[in-house]
């Protein structure tokens, strides 16, 4: 098996040490970092978001094989750094003020950070302004809120209402998602996605960022 | 009063109570709180939803605590306070219920994931359980439910840290489980299958589901665990899928077709009937009325 593969069928099985360890043969026999991560890390995540879509592996799977992408991704950080390869992107991540529930903004993340975008995590109960104030100084597109409580969900409102108010819708759009929000809920407070789970929301987030 | 396991031998099937959060939501409580709060600073409204499922007819009656252990506590700050909030919590049901209904401790999942998956090491959430469980076993629970659970080792957990303390206090198992195409699973990846064997393993005495589904996929679930095991089950459904309106959630099964739909249970062979999110004392009157057509029926 070639080395590249070996890095995504361990991050696929969730083994941190093994996919550390093709990682760095990989930077060592200077593989390219791009074809490292697009092909390695990235693809390897992309079927373990598939299956998980599928029902194949659960959230522990899922939960491993992130552990074992982080594993990789950090010996890959710092020679992107030097080597000035970008993300693919920006986008800002958090559970909604009120709520405290992050399994489900967590795996977002998570699939998000094995398609290659940068993710600013600020956690849970984060009201609307630090998510806006965060995007703004970090020149993030892209803010995704999570609410698990449907109590909560009216922050995500307030949210784009504060987007609307400083002018920059055409600069920050925003998606969101959890259990009881939906696609119907996205269109009456103007948020411009609604995603369903962590695959579907790397999938908004291409479109928007493609759209952008 | 006969206890809650000679009546299940005996053939009995018990109405259990419904939702606690809808409740506390109708009673107008803001919802930004820890809801455990309120049995220190509200127990005049814990005291009206226990009476009002005491007068539907409930026989089982739990107390406010579901996130009741120190390690969920903690989100809010509050660990500090596990015993009180716990003793308080059944000390406002069991002034309402005397010896009329058994009072049942919740115990729902501690929010942490488990090593390897996550950075909680086991012997945090055995601690966590052991704590809130004696605060509830001081204080004089009839029985304590340990429910909502996804991951089977944290059921366990909760399970054995119980018995440690009273081996003889009857514990209540309740998973939470989501339809797949190929079958029923916890978010964790439990088939109902292993949660039957690990959770009657681990010592509990009464096992089953709650929440997540209304009550039709739960008629499915407990004939999937009536397969795999001997125990006395229990069911507490939602009142459906919740739908949001004006920004609220609805759950839009009625007391009526849930108590219908609630004979199939009875077929399946589950001895406890309750209700979980968007039930009401409407829906468990209603339940109530046909578990007693039933004894008449025979």
């Amino acid at each position: 098996m070639e080395l590249i593969d070996k890095i995504s069928e361990s991050l696929q099985k969730g083994e941190q040490e093994e996919t550390a360890r093709y990682t760095g043969e990989a930077i060592e026999q200077a593989v390219p970092v791009r074809q490292i991560l697009d092909d390695g890390l990235i693809a390897g995540m992309t079927v373990v978001g598939q299956k998980f879509k599928n029902h194949d592996i659960f959230l522990p799977d899922v939960l491993m094989a992130a552990k074992a992408m982080y594993a990789g991704m950090d010996l890959l950080k710092p020679l992107m750094i030097k080597e000035d390869i970008p993300s693919r992107g920006k986008v800002v991540l958090g559970t909604v003020r009120g709520d405290l529930h992050d399994i489900g903004k967590n795996l977002v993340a998570i699939m998000l950070k094995g398609a290659g975008y940068e993710i600013i995590d600020l956690g849970n109960d984060v009201p609307a302004e630090k998510f806006v104030d965060t995007a703004m100084a970090e020149k993030a597109p892209i803010v995704g809120l999570s609410a698990l409580l449907t109590t909560t969900m009216p922050v995500m409102k307030q949210v784009v209402d504060l987007i609307r108010k400083r002018g920059l819708t055409d600069t920050i759009s925003v998606i969101i998602g959890g259990a009881p929000v939906s696609d119907k809920y996205a269109r009456e407070i103007g948020a411009d996605m609604y995603s369903f789970d962590g695959v579907n929301a790397v999938e908004c987030v291409e479109k928007l960022m493609r759209k952008g | 009063m006969q206890s809650l396991l000679d009546r299940i031998r005996h053939g009995d099937i018990i109405v259990a109570d419904g939702a606690m959060g809808t409740m506390l939501f109708r009673h107008g409580l803001p919802t930004d709180q820890c809801p455990e709060s309120y049995n220190l600073s509200h127990p005049e409204i814990l005291t009206s939803i226990a009476s009002e499922y005491l007068n539907a007819g409930a026989e089982i009656i739990q107390t406010n605590t579901f996130g009741g252990s120190p390690l969920k506590l903690d989100k809010y700050d509050l660990d500090q306070q596990t015993e009180e909030i716990n003793r308080r919590a059944v000390e406002i049901v069991r002034a309402v219920v005397d010896d009329r209904a058994y009072v049942s401790g919740s115990v729902g999942p501690s929010g942490r994931i488990l090593i390897p998956y996550g950075e909680t090491a086991p012997e945090r959430i055995y601690e966590s359980a052991q704590r809130q469980a004696r605060a509830l076993i001081e204080a004089g629970v009839d029985l304590i439910c340990v429910e909502t659970m996804t991951d089977i080792t944290e059921a366990t957990l909760n399970i054995k840290a119980i018995k440690s303390l009273s081996p003889d206090i009857p514990v209540m198992a309740t998973m939470t489980f989501d339809r797949t195409p190929r079958g029923f699973f916890t978010m964790m990846g439990v088939t109902i299958e292993k949660a039957a064997q690990e959770l009657e393993k681990a010592g509990a005495e009464i096992i089953g589901s709650n929440c997540g589904y209304g009550i039709e996929m739960m008629i499915k679930i407990a004939l999937e665990f009536r397969a795999h095991t001997q125990r006395p089950l229990i069911i507490q459904a939602n009142a459906g899928l919740p739908e949001i309106e004006d920004g609220q959630p609805v759950y839009k099964e009625t007391p009526e077709f849930m108590a219908e739909k609630g004979r199939e249970l009875v077929a399946a062979g589950v001895s406890i009937i309750g209700g979980c999110c968007g039930t009401t004392p409407e829906h468990i009157a209603a339940i109530r009325r046909m578990v007693d057509s039933l004894a008449t029926d025979q």
